[in-house]
């Protein structure tokens, strides 16, 4: 079991944030977040898009903030569960929380922090009426293990960055690669769409396009695809495994189940106080949560945050003094053992 | 600069008549919100980079629209309920020309 003192759940840049504040408070963090990688949708939907509101930069890419973020809050050593959803919550008799990823994964913590932004991110799927009872027995919205599809059937539809980066990699692993899409036109890196085509004449990725996967064939599992070019009669591709690569949308998921306070699918905090939900210990902060006058935006969620550790601080040492000090007097001390301090200065005579 | 009236259909079907402003940069996406037509965190979700299509609408009207960037145009490619008078709100500027303009958006995906 994972132990910490405020259990983070997001890692976008309210949350890394947080663990910086957190630090200054002696108080450790652990993140969990659905994406392989923190950042939110900073790293995952805009990182090359530049922000102007963030103070003190007049302009900053999304990627690089993250990037600051993570660099601003490492000497405090955060804890990162990564890839996986939290699932549930529960309280114990002391108080403290036992948080549950959707692998089984635990943590202990005495405070939960849900940045959660818009939610986790989930795979978006394509409206075919059958494709819930082949999920897992050959349909796929995510490669986790490329090694399933070695020697096999493959049909990928979509036409962004991922489908073509996986119809690549696949092209080299599976027997057949179908690659089916809307348009004859991709989004994606030109190197990818190049490789793409180069394969295409190689003979080793079939294309299919302009068209659309309209239905899926099997019984136990998937054996083939119903495929409609537009204007023409429905045509069948045999095929192992059919995966769907249309992008990543945010839900709320399983944290609107958890007893929480929810108004316009964001959590209702006390914005007059600290952001603590109506569960005394659980804290939304960022743009998960929701109080007259909310703004999503990252600024307002450097700040939720800030406030929020003063309120966590209180709670686990409900009779420990302590008064808020500047960074630039205190200097900042690392749990690595670094020390970050403003530079003394010389008292000496001058003759 | 004038206020525009606008006919919005809401995802149950209700029809909303709406006056934009002209002067605050504003998109289709971000009116609809800020008449609350659909409920926060199911629209203009990317906030209007025209990167998650959960602004798309149907336009009934015949209005002429701005031409569609090749990031609408790809996103549109991608997204779901797609129809040949498909776009994504976020990428309809509210000007003069809009008076009149007649949307309905689409379902929620």
């Amino acid at each position: 079991m994972i132990t910490t003192d405020i259990l983070i759940i997001g890692a976008g840049p309210t949350g890394l944030f947080t663990v910086f504040e957190a630090g200054l408070l002696k108080l450790k963090c652990h993140l969990i977040d659905a994406l392989p990688q923190p950042g939110g949708q900073c790293s995952e939907i805009y990182p090359k898009k530049p922000i102007y509101d963030i103070p003190a930069y007049p302009e900053i890419l999304a990627g690089d903030l993250t990037q600051k973020l993570i660099e601003q809050s490492k000497q405090f050593e955060p804890g990162f569960t990564l890839g996986e959803r939290a699932e549930t919550i529960d309280r114990q008799d002391d108080g403290t929380f036992i948080v549950m990823t959707n692998k089984g994964t635990k943590h202990h913590s005495k405070i939960v922090a849900i940045a959660g932004g818009l939610g986790s991110f989930e795979p978006r799927k394509p409206l075919i009426p059958n494709i819930a009872n082949f999920e897992d027995k050959g349909v796929e919205y995510i490669i986790k293990e490329p090694e399933l599809y070695r020697d096999k059937k493959i049909v990928i539809s979509g036409g962004g960055d991922s489908a073509l980066d996986w119809a690549i990699f696949l092209s080299n692993v599976a027997s057949e690669v179908t690659l089916i899409h809307r348009r004859n036109e991709f989004r994606g890196a030109l190197d990818s769409v190049e490789k793409v085509q180069e394969l295409k004449n190689l003979g080793k990725i079939r294309m299919i396009t302009p068209a659309e996967v309209k239905g899926i064939l099997g019984t136990e599992k998937v054996t083939g695809v119903a495929v409609e070019k537009k204007g023409e009669d429905a045509f069948i591709v045999d095929a192992d495994h059919f995966i769907p690569l249309f992008g990543l949308s945010p839900k709320l998921g399983p944290i609107g189940n958890w007893g929480l306070d929810i108004e316009k699918n964001a959590i209702k905090v006390n914005n007059s106080l600290d952001y603590q939900t109506n569960i005394p210990g659980v804290y939304a902060i960022g743009d998960v949560n929701t109080y007259p006058g909310k703004l999503k935006l990252i600024l307002c969620g450097f700040h939720e945050a800030t406030l929020m550790c003063q309120s966590a601080y209180k709670r686990i040492f409900p009779d420990k003094k302590y008064v808020m000090k500047y960074t630039t007097v205190g200097g900042v001390d690392g749990f690595d053992g670094t020390r970050k301090e403003a530079p003394k200065a010389v008292v000496k005579a001058i003759q | 600069m004038q206020d525009i009236n606008i006919k919005i259909t809401d995802r149950k079907g209700v029809t909303h008549d709406v006056v934009a402003p002209t002067d605050m940069a504003m998109n289709l996406m971000e009116v609809v919100r800020s008449y609350e037509l659909a409920e926060e965190g199911t629209i203009g979700v990317c906030g209007g980079m025209a990167m998650c299509a959960s602004c798309q609408c149907y336009v009934k009207s015949d209005h002429q629209l701005p031409e569609m960037t090749d990031d609408e145009d790809a996103m549109l490619a991608e997204a779901f309920n797609v129809e040949d008078n498909s776009r994504l709100g976020c990428q309809i500027q509210m000007t003069a020309a809009m008076n009149g303009l007649e949307v309905e958006l689409a379902p929620e995906t």
